[in-house]
């Protein structure tokens, strides 16, 4: 028997209030299942990104297409992980993918997840980057570096105008698969939750709809962010069509994201049903900073207000790029807390609806914040590495050549 | 192409408004008819249910203990396959809850007696019911709605993720730290098909529990079910329940 587990929740059976069933008094989804929507929302959110330059031709953010497929990519190979640690057995996980039950939601997430990243977003990296890969493989100084070009071209060497015209065809289409598929992985999370009857916080149709759309301002607030810091650590200008842009959809995306929270809330406050009371106490109370203060003031109207203000009075250069970054900021700040609130505060209360349990994050442990940090830091070391490995920008030797 | 004039527009409409009323006074009928479920233990041999008459409970909890005993539940006050719980209703209004270890530490007189109008007490425990969000959920099916009715958890096949504990409207799953699998009620699967009954309904004093063959029309629990007014909890959830209350207040949870 787990004893740490145990004194825990021994403790923790004091700062019960009200009424819960016995055995609701361990919360069973803990930080880690609030990183795994959110590392999955950066992922389809960066991905929409890259779309709206491939599939709807918004020229403005070519700088920022293969950066964006990058971020995906770090993210999607993390997403299942916070998952996976946090299972009773682990090594038993395996068992989603071989007798998947056809009516989980959860099994059927595993498909779906295969198939954006073996399918989608792999192939369309591969194929954008195919006649770099080709040619690093070939004129690559360093060894070891080479041999892995060398086998990541997989054998295909034929980078002729034809048959690079043939790669570009594909990736189109495969980004026009992309989009869909990437609104699946992400409102497919997002049913994880809405399809649960037995929580009246989650059990709503709306909740895959405002999963996709958080999942957009978090992924296009995490592009144009690591874009900006990649700027400044390269030391090169920013191109500001291109991040004014971004900051037109960032703009868009939080607004959707935020309206279509609130009229959740607005039906939630005028149908009050059965489960209201319980949960006017829950907003209140235990979720008051994150959600009124963090999620609602802080991470939507105000980066709406900044970016906003950005649309309508003439500012510098220098100032837009303050908003943006602190809009980017407070943004991924709040849609991290609105997780929390959705998958924490879900939990807070008992299906009774006759009180609260309480949450204390452990440090140490399995689920506990130390495994969050490093599940969170992870997929930007793979950022690291494949910004590393797949420079996104053209080599300073070839810029000043094309020039 | 042949002109579509406005008579033929007319005529068109008219008949699909024709067609429309005419589906209007038949489809009652259908649905009536698609609305007639035959409940399973119709056809399947043999096929458990049970029964708890709250009116009968004295609060005792040797249940919960039989239950902790019989299954090897830990013996924390946080993980149970069944509890019983006691309300009280007071004349303001308010509703006291309370279920002390589930009950095992047994219960306190409620403070000011003088503004209680009644007091009862609901034992719980799983369901069992006929469409289980915790079997719909789990993502590899190691949980799973038996031939006979009763739900079961495959302790060497599940894989821990707790979404039907999240998914069970009644609380009656917990995460047990000891196999760190999803834990519940087996209605005492091991003992109910040797032909005995579960445990909590062995010790029972007052035979506030009941369980039984629901596919035999002659046992006591197919009487109950027939001819007592019985509810379930929580009906609106359409889980199929198929534990079934007698004197259910409409204050329970």
């Amino acid at each position: 028997m787990d004893m740490s587990i145990i004194e825990m929740l021994r403790e923790a059976l004091h700062k019960v209030s009200g009424f819960i069933y016995p055995n609701e008094l361990e919360l069973q989804w803990s930080v880690l299942i609030v990183l795994y929507p959110y590392i999955t929302g950066l992922v389809a959110g960066a991905f929409v990104l890259a779309s709206l330059e491939r599939v709807f031709d918004v020229k403005a953010i070519k700088p920022i297409y293969r950066l964006s497929l990058l971020v995906a990519l770090a993210f999607l190979l993390i997403a299942p992980l916070p998952l996976n640690v946090h299972l009773g057995h682990p090594e038993r996980g395996f068992e989603i993918f071989l007798t998947p039950h056809t009516s989980s939601a959860m099994a059927m997430f595993g498909f779906v997840y295969l198939w954006y990243l073996m399918v989608v977003l792999l192939m369309e990296v591969w194929l954008d980057y195919r006649k770099e890969i080709v040619e690093w493989s070939r004129t690559e100084t360093f060894w070891p570096k080479r041999l892995f070009y060398k086998a990541l071209t997989l054998g295909v060497d034929n980078i002729s105008p034809r048959s690079l015209e043939i790669d570009d065809k594909i990736g189109r289409i495969l980004t026009v698969v992309g989009l869909p598929s990437a609104l699946l992985l992400h409102g497919y999370v997002g049913f994880i939750f809405g399809s649960i009857k037995a929580n009246p916080w989650w059990s709503t149709p709306l909740m895959p709809v405002i999963f996709i759309f958080s999942a957009m301002a978090s992924g296009i607030a995490g592009v144009m962010l690591v874009y900006m810091l990649m700027c400044w650590v390269r030391n090169v200008k920013i191109d500001m069509p291109c991040l004014d842009t971004i900051g037109k959809f960032l703009l868009t995306a939080i607004i959707v994201a935020f309206s279509l929270e609130m009229l959740e809330s607005i039906q939630t406050i005028y149908e009050a049903e059965e489960h209201f009371d319980i949960i006017s106490l829950l907003v209140e109370g235990k979720l008051f900073v994150s959600m009124i203060l963090i999620q609602i003031i802080m991470g939507s109207l105000t980066p709406i207000f900044l970016l906003g203000l950005v649309q309508m009075v003439e500012l510098s250069e220098k100032a837009r790029k303050f908003f943006y970054a602190l809009s980017g900021v407070l943004c991924l700040i709040g849609i991290l807390a609105m997780r929390w609130n959705v998958v924490i505060g879900g939990q807070f209360f008992s299906k009774s609806f006759l009180g609260f349990t309480t949450y204390k994050m452990e440090f140490a442990g399995r689920e506990g914040l130390l495994s969050a940090i490093v599940v969170a830091i992870l997929p930007l070391l793979i950022l690291a590495a494949l910004l590393y490995l797949l420079p996104p920008w053209p080599k300073k030797e070839e810029k000043a050549a094309s020039v | 192409m042949k002109n579509f004039s406005r008579k033929d527009f007319l005529k068109t409409a008219a008949g699909a408004a024709f067609l429309m009323a005419t589906r209007a006074f038949s489809s009652p009928v259908q649905a009536a008819e698609k609305f007639f479920r035959e409940p399973p233990w119709k056809r399947k041999k043999p096929y458990y249910g049970y029964a708890v008459d709250t009116t009968k409970c004295i609060g005792c909890a040797r249940c919960v203990e039989a239950c902790k005993t019989e299954n090897d539940v830990p013996r924390e006050k946080f993980y149970f396959r069944t509890w019983v719980e006691r309300y009280i209703l007071r004349r303001s209004g308010e509703v006291n809850v309370d279920s002390p270890n589930g009950g095992l530490d047994g219960y306190l007189p409620p403070a000011d007696p003088e503004t209680v109008t009644k007091s009862f007490f609901v034992p719980k425990l799983c369901n069992h019911c006929e469409h289980s969000p915790c079997v719909q959920v789990c993502p590899v099916g190691a949980t799973f709605l038996t031939e006979d009715g009763v739900v079961l958890v495959d302790k060497k096949y599940c894989i821990g993720c707790r979404y039907c504990i999240q998914a069970c409207p009644y609380g009656s799953r917990f995460f047990n730290p000891v196999t760190h699998t999803a834990d519940k009620c087996t209605l005492c699967y091991h003992r109910i098909k040797k032909g005995l009954k579960p445990a909590c309904v062995e010790v029972c004093p007052t035979g506030t529990r009941m369980f039984g063959d629901l596919s035999d029309p002659k046992s006591a629990i197919t009487k109950f079910y027939e001819t007592e007014n019985v509810m379930v909890l929580k009906p609106h959830m359409g889980t199929g329940a198929k534990v079934v209350y007698k004197g259910l207040d409409k204050e329970v949870r």
